[in-house]
């Protein structure tokens, strides 16, 4: 009897369970392993027990990598937050069928090749493009701006990735919000800042910490938003893990800086859930 | 008699097409307990919200001690409100549920502190400083907001049916509890109900509105007893309602000539020829096995139910209608099916103008 009972569910999660096994543990495993292996002279990898490559990240150019990731990857979440929240603010105060328009707009950029739109963002920013012809004939600048290939270029990039994950998980705590808090708050005297600050963004944390969560951790490892954006000049955690395994063909050092990505991401979520349970998040 | 707190003149409301509030004007005087009373719909949340600076008029002025107060943002305004859902700040405590007034002006932590005490005291709370409004009672959230909203000592406090999500019983405790709060604190309360029976407990005047206008504002008292429209009459208590027209004006007593057969009634301002609707209350309504000298408004006995409270009998009068009849003590010379007329005596009986198409109403 007990058995028939788990059979649906076995059904169900099996095939999943399977997929993940497979998919997701096997390949975590094995990066988790070779991390400590040696890298042989032909670019293989050669059985032999190493920390070397976790010392090596603290060598200061990769210091520096490091800190430029996470140094571009929180300015793109605050500029997310920053212009996210608003905007799911405005979207969250429109009719339900007016909404589900606006957050169509905000994704429909999201389903075009994420490639189009940052090749298409270099195009706007090259000397003889939209944006320095524009300015140029508006006599604000008098020389074209050297935009190409530069950290600001990338962090551009990372916000035209990232920006739909921070509008929906807003939206979804916004529109949640109960509005006669906001009427009650008001009514006890709080000016529009102090209701804003005491009462809306408490209210809305599930939102605000989805969003952090969706912008930050993809923003840390993104690898083609610094090659196409960076030109391969801007040197990001991600782009080193790729390079790593495509270029330099050096799999143990990059399989240790996945690990790294790991840990950071999960410590992150570990922060989180302390705070919060799991199941509040806002991920739409 | 000093200025009233609360001025409320020609005020319209629409809301889109909707014209919700229709040139309102109500007086509310300092220290009163005034209901507004209603059918859901009628407008009465609407004025609440008005005052409170949560709705715009359309038209007209709202002043509150003598300051107008169209313009003043909700934050402005010398009022607090008591919303029906509490709206208290899930994230949090009781203690900083009710200080919030206080902190966002700023005030001294100290003082806070003293006055959080004074308003837990209040409202019978002492010792619930640190929960968290989702681990308590709908009775216990329900004190909680009123002693937020009481602490700013508001010099008016609006109530939009508080007592709407709680049981009978705690009802009936809380309409008690909030009436005494309300004559030790000299505060005026504004507050907003459906339920007629609350609304008769607690207020010193109601306004029972219908459709966005006023229809009658008076003591309870008057209003039970000399109700100024049909509806007022039929939403207040329980009502017989004869309609019909003046036929007959003798010596001050006036005959109506209603469907069901002739009743009188004082003559007051009616004029022969008039809509006239007689409006008894059922527990003065009277009845005999034969006619009474200018009575011929006769039924079957129809039903004779025992309410709890007391002994109601129905006279079908035709296949819609129902007259009502209570009495503490059970009748026993009449059976269901005999058929009785009806009288009263001409200070039981109240004359209420009406218009032609609401006769066969």
């Amino acid at each position: 009897m007990r058995r028939m009972k788990n059979a649906p569910a076995a059904a169900t999660a099996g095939p999943v369970s399977i997929w993940m096994i497979i998919f997701v543990m096997a390949p975590m495993i094995y990066v988790f392993v070779i991390s400590f292996m040696t890298r042989d002279p032909y670019g293989g990898i050669e059985a032999k027990f190493t920390f070397e490559n976790y010392t090596e990240m603290l060598q200061p150019l990769y210091l520096k990598v490091i800190l430029k990731s996470f140094k571009l990857a929180f300015y793109t979440t605050v500029i997310c937050l920053l212009v996210g929240y608003p905007m799911a603010y405005w979207i969250a105060s429109k009719k339900p069928s007016t909404a589900a328009k606006m957050l169509m707009l905000v994704m429909i950029p999201y389903w075009t090749s994420s490639l189009v739109r940052l090749y298409s963002a270099n195009l706007l920013a090259m000397p003889n493009g939209f944006l320095n012809t524009a300015l140029l004939k508006l006599h604000i600048i008098s020389e074209p701006l050297n935009l190409l290939y530069s950290d600001t270029m990338v962090l551009m990039g990372l916000l035209i990735t990232c920006l739909p994950f921070s509008v929906l998980p807003l939206y979804s705590s916004i529109e949640k919000l109960d509005k006669s808090l906001i009427e009650a708050s008001k009514d006890l005297g709080a000016r529009p800042v102090q209701t804003f600050f005491k009462v809306i963004v408490p209210q809305t944390m599930p939102g605000i910490v989805g969003c952090i969560i969706l912008v930050f951790i993809p923003a840390l490892g993104m690898y083609y938003v610094p090659d196409v954006m960076g030109g391969g000049k801007v040197m990001l955690i991600g782009t080193l893990v790729k390079n790593q395994f495509l270029v330099t063909k050096n799999w143990p050092f990059g399989a240790s800086m996945a690990i790294l990505l790991i840990l950071i991401t999960l410590a992150i979520l570990w922060i989180y859930t302390r705070f919060n349970k799991l199941e509040d998040l806002e991920v739409v | 008699m000093s200025e009233p707190i609360v001025k409320i003149q020609h005020v319209d409301k629409y809301f889109g097409e909707n014209h919700v509030i229709k040139d309102l004007n109500l007086e509310i005087e300092e220290g009163e307990f005034l209901t507004l009373l209603g059918p859901s719909g009628c407008g009465k949340t609407t004025i609440l919200r008005m005052v409170a600076g949560f709705e715009d008029a359309t038209n007209g002025i709202i002043e509150v001690q003598g300051e107008r107060v169209e313009d003043k943002e909700a934050y402005e305004r010398d009022v607090n409100t008591v919303f029906q859902s509490y709206a208290l700040f899930p994230h949090m405590t009781v203690y900083d549920n009710i200080a919030y007034g206080l902190v966002v002006k700023k005030v001294p932590k100290d003082e806070i502190k003293e006055r959080v005490k004074e308003m837990l005291e209040l409202v019978q709370l002492m010792g619930f400083e640190g929960r968290r409004p989702d681990a308590m009672s709908g009775g216990q959230k329900q004190r909680v907001a009123i002693a937020r909203a009481l602490i700013n000592n508001p010099k008016v406090l609006l109530l939009d049916e508080p007592l709407g999500a709680l049981d009978l019983q705690l009802r009936k405790q809380m309409q008690i509890e909030l009436k005494r709060l309300q004559q030790k604190l000299n505060i005026t309360f504004v507050y907003v109900t459906h339920d007629q029976e609350e609304a008769m407990t607690m207020s010193d005047r109601i306004a029972v509105m219908k459709d966005g206008i006023i229809e009658h504002l008076a003591t309870p008292r008057e209003i039970y007893a000399k109700p100024r429209t049909k509806f007022v009459a039929s939403f207040i208590g329980e009502s017989n309602i004869f309609s019909g027209h003046v036929t007959e004006i003798e010596d001050g007593i006036a005959t109506v000539e209603t469907k069901f057969g002739k009743g009188r009634m004082p003559a007051e301002d009616f004029k022969v020829g008039d809509v006239a609707h007689l409006c008894i209350r059922p527990e003065v309504l009277q009845y005999s096995k034969e006619p009474v000298d200018g009575f011929s408004i006769s039924g079957q006995v129809k039903n004779m139910i025992f309410v709890g409270s007391v002994h109601r009998t129905l006279i079908g009068m035709d296949e819609e209608y129902d007259a009502r009849i209570n009495r503490v003590k059970y009748d026993t010379a009449y059976n269901e099916g005999d058929t009785l007329y009806l009288h009263w005596e001409m200070e039981d009986v109240t004359g209420i103008h009406g218009q032609e198409d609401e006769i066969d109403a």
